[in-house]
């Protein structure tokens, strides 16, 4: 491991512990208004300000990055799954199975992907509950995000349903599901890593898009996207340098998430 | 054989068009809130009205005649209205189109002088800190939203295409450097070099017949790319084009705009993927 992944790795564990530990770093919570403190700049009792409605800065970046680095993951478990199960299955099984999942995930590849969450969001209600938006957001990105996951796995699966070792246990009498889970699945596993870990900074950044946009995670629960969306009152950008703090974090995160998976993406191709 | 290439993409697009409208309308009329309508609030409306409004919905509860009666509007050159809006949908499409066009034009002529000119520059000098820093600089740009790229266009006055190439530059430029590199070191370019051959000469005649096909691919993805990155730079730099109208649809829900703008995207997005792939294929035709 060379010296950028060993820093990428740090960053990305003190970054974890911090939100994990949010409830003993800023035991007052997300929500909670300090109406004396309206918009000030940090000090002792707020380290990164307060914003609007006197919510401490630091405890909203602290919840919004547990939120953010807990339901991104997730997400990427909920597509790989899905790429696994759709994409795996068509190229194992072939024929007109794998030409009908194909041609779904080239409809869904065909619209850019941006535009297709907002898309599908706007299908969903946006007067919602914050922990429903929370699910409607991340569940969204997992439940589209499969599609080029699925084609490569189909690839792959394709490529092992002709391989010596799965042709020998057909020989050997080994059949239907059986072949699927115990010989294909297994082979497929480094792709699926790979795959899950690449789709971790992509859903970092498009929960961050849709919270900019106003489709995202919705008030009073904080994320990196409802946190970057105070930019949006920015006159300069020297003005109140702390609230750039959300956007530094989420580029570090991304960031290490890149160094740190430079060689899975030669996996996933 | 190019006839029958051509005839195959427009099959596939004519085909993906229609089952995409089928999906859209039917996600529009299973989404939540299809047979509510706000006039229907207004408390100046008399309950004839109201009655009236309902049945005006009614027609649309079966997905298969929703679908139909709108196509048979489209082909009759009627898109229909927009709630949100309260304007055909043909006329905002056509006042928003150029804006946007324009917008992905300039952007994506940006990004692909930019993209190039850094990979063939860091391909040519083969300086480790020169292609550090032209890595760093794309990769960073990477890990930055297209939404916050858009705010700080806004924060900066730097106009809207200039933050679309940048969303769109480090994706070509990592492709163009990858494939340059490899180009630059195979044997028959060395060759070339050794031969004393001239930098332009082997650019155009060895290196570019060589990595067209796929810098064609990655051409078409692009279009896609901009397309996408449209809609945050639209609606944050307050530019009135498609994407700005694509967002105040969803923020709206307006569904009749959603999915005309919808089959819209992904017209022109098959499209550009299609033309790259044909003009790839002339290519290679060419060549061989």
């Amino acid at each position: 491991m060379n010296l950028w992944r060993k820093l990428a790795c740090a960053l990305l564990a003190i970054v974890l512990c911090a939100s994990a530990a949010a409830n003993w770093l800023a035991p007052e919570g997300y929500a909670r208004q300090d109406r004396e403190a309206i918009s000030v700049p940090p000090s002792r009792a707020h380290w990164l300000g307060t914003d609007e409605l006197g919510r401490d800065r630091f405890a909203r970046v602290l919840y919004g990055t547990r939120i953010s680095l807990l339901l991104a993951p997730a997400a990427a478990l909920l597509s790989t799954l899905m790429a696994a199960l759709i994409g795996g299955l068509a190229g194992y099984l072939g024929g007109v199975w794998a030409r009908m999942a194909m041609a779904v995930t080239d409809l869904f590849l065909s619209l850019p992907w941006l535009f297709l969450l907002i898309t599908t969001r706007a299908l969903m209600p946006l007067n919602v509950s914050p922990l429903f938006s929370v699910i409607v957001t991340f569940l969204l990105l997992g439940l589209l995000g499969w599609t080029t996951a699925a084609r490569i796995l189909c690839a792959t699966a394709a490529s092992l349903r002709t391989a010596d070792f799965v042709r020998q246990a057909r020989a050997a009498g080994v059949r239907g599901q059986r072949l699927f889970w115990i010989h294909v699945m297994p082979n497929l596993k480094p792709v699926l890593y790979a795959q899950f870990w690449i789709s971790i900074p992509v859903f970092i950044l498009s929960e961050a898009n849709l919270g900019i946009l106003g489709l995202g995670v919705a008030e009073p629960m904080p994320s990196w996207g409802s946190l970057l969306k105070e930019l949006e009152g920015l006159v300069s950008v020297g003005e109140e340098p702390w609230k750039f703090v959300p956007l530094a974090l989420l580029v570090l995160v991304v960031m290490s998430f890149q160094f740190l998976l430079s060689n899975q993406e030669e996996v996933a191709a | 054989m190019l006839k029958k290439k051509i005839a195959g993409h427009l099959l596939v697009l004519v085909a993906i068009v229609f089952v995409g409208g089928l999906l859209s309308a039917t996600l529009v009329r299973l989404a939540p809130g299809f047979d509510t309508d706000e006039q229907e609030l207004d408390p100046h409306l008399s309950a004839e009205s109201v009655q009236a409004l309902h049945a005006a919905r009614l027609q649309d509860h079966n997905i298969l005649h929703f679908y139909f009666s709108y196509m048979n509007r489209v082909l009759h050159g009627d898109l229909g209205m927009s709630h949100a809006l309260d304007q055909p949908v043909r006329t905002l499409l056509r006042d928003r189109a150029p804006t946007t066009m324009r917008l992905l034009a300039m952007g994506l002529g940006l990004a692909w002088i930019a993209a190039l000119a850094l990979s063939l520059s860091a391909a040519w000098l083969k300086n480790s800190a020169y292609d550090a820093t032209s890595t760093l600089l794309s990769g960073t740009l990477l890990c930055l939203p297209a939404a916050v790229l858009a705010l700080l266009s806004v924060l900066w006055n730097v106009p809207g295409a200039l933050a679309i190439a940048l969303i769109v530059f480090p994706r070509i430029y990592r492709y163009a450097r990858n494939l340059l590199s490899k180009s630059y070191s195979l044997p028959h370019i060395i060759t070339a070099r050794a031969k004393g051959l001239g930098e332009g000469r082997i650019l155009f005649w060895h290196v570019v017949p060589g990595i067209a096909p796929q810098l064609l691919a990655i051409a078409g993805v692009s279009v896609s790319m901009a397309v996408g990155a449209a809609i945050p730079i639209e609606a944050l730099c307050g530019l009135a084009g498609v994407g700005q109208l694509a967002w105040q649809a969803a923020l709206a829900r307006d569904l009749p705009l959603l999915v005309n703008i919808t089959i819209l995207v992904t017209l022109v997005t098959l499209l550009a993927n299609s033309g790259a792939d044909v003009i790839s294929f002339m290519v290679r035709g060419q060549e061989s």
